[in-house]
Parts: structure tokens; sequence; C-alpha cells
């Protein structure tokens, strides 16, 4: 039984990170980050089997791809609180000479990321072939990847789609953020995306949904079903629905928060709405 | 003039092929993926005999380039490979970001490049690659002049640590280099050693250079040859050691003059020994259909063309 108290405690701290990570440079990605702070959470914390430490190979341990790299703040936070480096490191987000890219990279040597991401549509392809490379090597351990709704008008996506399927890599769970917004607006005024779930079901995949992506309690279940569902022959899908800029009033509800950093008086605002539980690094 | 044998010609691309049977009974780690093009590429032996390191993606090199990224996680060597149109091109961005941004030890083996692909025309005949290629950070660019050293460098790049473009052709042309040669990566190769003028050649125009220095030998002109199969990193000290000799450049290449050898040649003598230089390559243009010798003879590729880049900069020097 997950430690629920717990977890709550390092989602608000995560939230809180990622508000002041933005706020400091005035610049990076709250929205979808805020959103999926739950899933990161509960993906690092309760799901994955991980080794101690950072090996770029990671035989013998789940392994998890970020698509939608822009929302790094959320990703570098849960690294840094899982212990993958300095938790003071986050202060260094966005700087010149900074681990902490704008968008994920291995580039810089950051422990915890395997592929640089940002440009959209790539992770999926990245995830399969190293789910591949697992099956090779005889390593039962599983591929997490996590992809936002929009990125999904990349055709990259469904030619990875549609390899998983047709080759069978079910040692694969890709989880969609169905937060229904973009930068210019919502996916369906955007370039509409329809039913997300049938259409990966149509290409062959197993689908689940988790209705509401911000429950800690919903999304560590529909993380629990994907995995008993792996090894049956089919990648698995998850389609989560969150809520962009979740845990903070005035960043809900909108599209406006995407790549946009809160002013000092907004901070303040948002930081009071989620308070310190772990400590600010 | 350094006399070489013809050991009867062959296509580049079997070079690739052999050199991805000897990979495949050699190295485990080597795994191979293709999108459509087995038999163009020729790694049928690879596939029939390591059926499970072989990965069919589809028309979909997009996800190929992705897939090849991601299987380097966990040890594996991925020698991704279809045309080099659609090796490059088509995938800049997913080569940019997940492979040479991310450091990742994927071979990109490309076939069919330039013009002499021949009748499929200009949408199939790149020309651009070698400079899409060498502009990427980290990335080493290799173009073998014919079988036996596209076979080498085949296994060869796979003992090197880090992203490899290796491009290579469809036509059979003369094979003259050495049987079962050692392929050092970076390292220019003296063919013919010459006091007038120096021809610095890549891939199938190397064999086209020997034929011009045997002519222009006749003619009372002493060429030296020079093969470049790697293009990233380039061999400078070989090159200006042969300058500082000779004076003069003839640089000739599959490849539009714009980022091709010839400028990472004007790059080297610029810094270092500035000296009159000829191209021959193709002149921003899209090629066409044709036989490859009739593309060849048009867009200037050939051992005449370099016969004449040739006196045209003895005149300059």
């Amino acid at each position: 039984m997950p430690n629920y108290d717990e977890l709550q405690q390092l989602v608000t701290q995560v939230r809180r990170d990622i508000l002041r990570m933005v706020h400091k440079v005035n610049s990076g990605h709250p929205g979808g980050s805020l959103g999926c702070t739950e899933f990161f959470v509960a993906l690092y914390n309760e799901i994955m089997e991980l080794k101690d430490g950072f090996d770029m190979d990671g035989i013998g341990e789940d392994l998890f791809f970020l698509s939608n790299g822009h929302i790094s703040p959320v990703f570098y936070s849960v690294l840094a609180r899982k212990g993958y480096f300095p938790i003071d490191e986050l202060n260094t987000f966005r700087l010149i000479d900074s681990r902490l890219q704008g968008h994920p990279t291995t580039h810089e040597g950051l422990p915890g990321v395997r592929v640089a991401s940002g440009s959209l549509g790539q992770g999926m392809s990245v995830a399969i072939g190293a789910a591949l490379a697992k099956k090779i090597n005889g390593d039962e351990h599983l591929v997490f990847s996590l992809h936002g709704d929009g990125e999904l008008q990349e055709g990259q996506n469904w030619e990875a789609i549609m390899y998983a399927s047709g080759n069978k890599v079910d040692n694969l769970i890709s989880t969609i953020d169905r937060n229904g917004q973009q930068i210019d607006g919502a996916t369906e005024d955007v370039l509409p995306l329809g039913d997300v779930a049938e259409k990966f079901r149509v290409f062959g995949w197993d689908v689940l949904e988790i209705e509401n992506g911000n429950d800690l309690e919903q999304v560590i279940n529909g993380l629990n079903e994907a995995k008993s569902r792996t090894g049956k022959g089919k990648p698995v899908c998850i389609v989560m629905t969150t809520e962009m800029g979740n845990g903070v009033d005035f960043m809900m509800h909108t599209h406006a928060w995407h790549g946009k950093a809160p002013s000092d008086e907004q901070l303040e605002t948002a930081l009071a709405q989620n308070p310190e539980t772990l400590g600010d690094y | 003039m350094t006399k070489y044998t013809d050991q009867g010609k062959q296509d580049t691309r079997s070079g690739y092929g052999a050199g991805m049977t000897e990979l495949g009974r050699t190295n485990p780690n080597v795994v191979s993926l293709c999108a459509d093009l087995i038999g163009s590429l020729k790694i049928d032996t690879f596939i029939k005999e390591n059926p499970e390191r072989f990965f069919q993606v589809g028309i979909a090199e997009a996800n190929m380039m992705g897939i090849a990224a991601g299987l380097t996680i966990g040890g594996k060597i991925p020698f991704a490979s279809t045309f080099a149109n659609f090796a490059t091109g088509r995938v800049y961005d997913q080569i940019r970001q997940s492979i040479a941004y991310s450091g990742k030890n994927v071979k990109i083996c490309a076939s069919h490049a330039g013009l002499t692909l021949g009748e499929d025309g200009a949408t199939h005949q790149i020309l651009e690659d070698i400079g899409m290629m060498k502009m990427l950070p980290g990335m080493t660019v290799i173009n073998p002049c014919d079988f036996n050293q596209t076979k080498a460098a085949t296994m060869a790049i796979a003992e090197h640590q880090g992203p490899v473009y290796l491009r290579f052709g469809r036509p059979k042309v003369a094979n003259f280099t050495p049987v079962d040669q050692t392929f050092e990566i970076g390292k220019a190769l003296m063919l013919n050693e010459g006091s007038d003028v120096t021809i610095i050649a890549t891939g199938h125009l190397v064999w086209q250079s020997l034929i011009a220095a045997e002519n222009l030998e006749n003619q009372g002109i002493s060429a030296e040859v020079i093969n470049i199969h790697t293009i990233k990193p380039l061999d400078d000290e070989a090159i200006l050691k042969s300058v500082r000799k000779t004076g003069c450049v003839v640089t000739a290449e599959e490849h539009n003059y714009l980022g091709g050898l010839g400028e990472s040649v004007s790059r080297v003598l610029a810094l270092h020994y500035p000296t009159p230089q000829e191209f021959v390559a193709t002149q921003d243009t899209f090629g066409e259909s044709g036989t490859p010798d009739q593309l060849m003879e048009k867009y200037g590729l050939n051992n005449k063309a370099i016969e004449e880049a040739v006196v045209r900069v003895l005149k300059r020097k």
C-alpha cells in the first residue's frame, strides 16, 4: 500500500520546485509540468524498479523516456528528489553552464536523462529501441515513456505506434498526457486529435485510461494495471487526462501557462496554495 | 605512376553488405535496421544468419533513427540503413536530436548516394548529404571509394564509439584497393606521389582521379592523388604536407561543391596555407535521370573533368 501522505507531500514540494525554477529564470514550461506532477512522483517512487545510481545502459532496471521535453521542470525536480543529482542544482535551471538545460539532454551528463528531447515526436521511437535492446539482452524490466497529446500531431509517433504493435513490443508502457491544450489553444481547435484511446486501440495497442491524472491513487492504480498487462503481446498505452497547471488555481483551465513564467506576485500566490513540505532547495 | 589494378567491378553497397556479414559473425552487439530496402542494401546474409538482430521498420525512416538511438541504450551497436536521401535529409532532426546531440553510438549507413543512383532521378539522388552530416557536432563522415574499402570501413566503424555517417553507392565501379585492408578512420591515403598538383578525391571520384593522373602524366604533368575516405575528421596534416609540395589543389567528389569535401579542404588551406583550388563537384544543382556514366559526364564528375580542372588550377599557381 503506497504511503499517500508522503507521496502527496512530495507532489506539493515538486510543484513548488517547478514554480520557483521557472520564476527564477523567467522562462520554462510550468503548465504541463504541474499537470504531470502526480505521474512523475508515482512513476519514480512507486512504480519503476530502479537501481542505485545511474548508468546509461540501464540494464537490470526500468527505464523512462520523456518525449515532451519542455516539461523538464517536473522531470528535474523528481530526479533530484529521487537522488539522481543534488537538489540544490535545481537552482541552475536554464542558466549558463548548467546541466539542467531548457530541455533535457545527455550532453552535459545529467544523471537520469538517457536521450535529448524537446523537438517533439521522437521519444516513442527511442523508447521502442530501448525496449528492443531489453528483449535482446534478456532483461525483463520495462520501458516507460510520456508524451504530450499535442505532440501526437507529429507523424513520427504514428510510425512508432504502428511499429510497436506490429512487432509486439510488449515491454513498453507509453502514457499520453491528455490535457487537451497546446501552445496555440485547445488541441481540438488547433488540430483535432479525436478519440486518442480508440486511435491506439485500432493501431493494435492495449489501452487503458486514467480519468483523473491528478489523483495520485488513480495514477498509481492505472500504472500498476498497465504493468500487469505487459508481456502479453501488445504494447500498453495509458491515456491520462490531466489538468494543465494543476495545483495553482489561476494556471488551470487555460493554455496560457504552457510556456510562461509567473511574476513575483503570481509566484507568491501560487506558493501559498502549495505550502512547503519537504523543504525548498 | 603507381599502378592500380581493377580486381573486377563491384558496387560499394555490396562492400557494405559483406562488411555486415562479417560483423554478424564476429560482433554480437551489432544490430541492423532497414527501411524496406534490404535487397538494395545487400544485407540479406546478415539477416539470414542473425534474424534476432535485424529490425525491419518499414517505410518509416524517422522511426528507424529513433529506434536505433534507443537500441544503443543497452549496449547495442545499431547500423541503420537506407538510401542516402532518406538517411539524411528526410530525418535530419531525428539524427540531430536523438543521435548526434544525444551522443548515441549509431551508424547511419547510406546507399545510392550521389548522381550514380542513375535513372530514378533527382528525387533520389542526394548531393547535399555530406554537408548536412559533417555540420553535426560529433558526427564522423566516411565515403569509401570501392568495394574492398567499403567493407573495411563498415567493420571499422563498429569499433568506433560515436555516431558515424557511412556513404556508399549503387553502381559497379573499379575495385582496386587491397582485400582485407585495415581501415583507419580519419587517415588520408596517398595513392600516387606527384609534384605539380594535388588531387584530393573521395568516393567514386578516387578511381577517376587515378585515371586522370595517368593521362596527365602522359602530358608531362605530375599529379599527386590522395584518397580522403574520411571527410570528418579530415586529415589536415596529409593535405597540408602534399599542398606545401605541389602548391595547388583539385578536389573531386560526387556532391554539391557547397558543403562537400572541397569546402572542408578550402578551410584547411585558408587557415594554414592559402593555395589555388579547383572544385570537381556538382554546381549547386539537382540531378536528373540517366545512366551513371551519362550523368557523371554531363555534371562534370569524371576523369576528363578532373584533368580540365588540373589545367585550370596550374594556370593559377
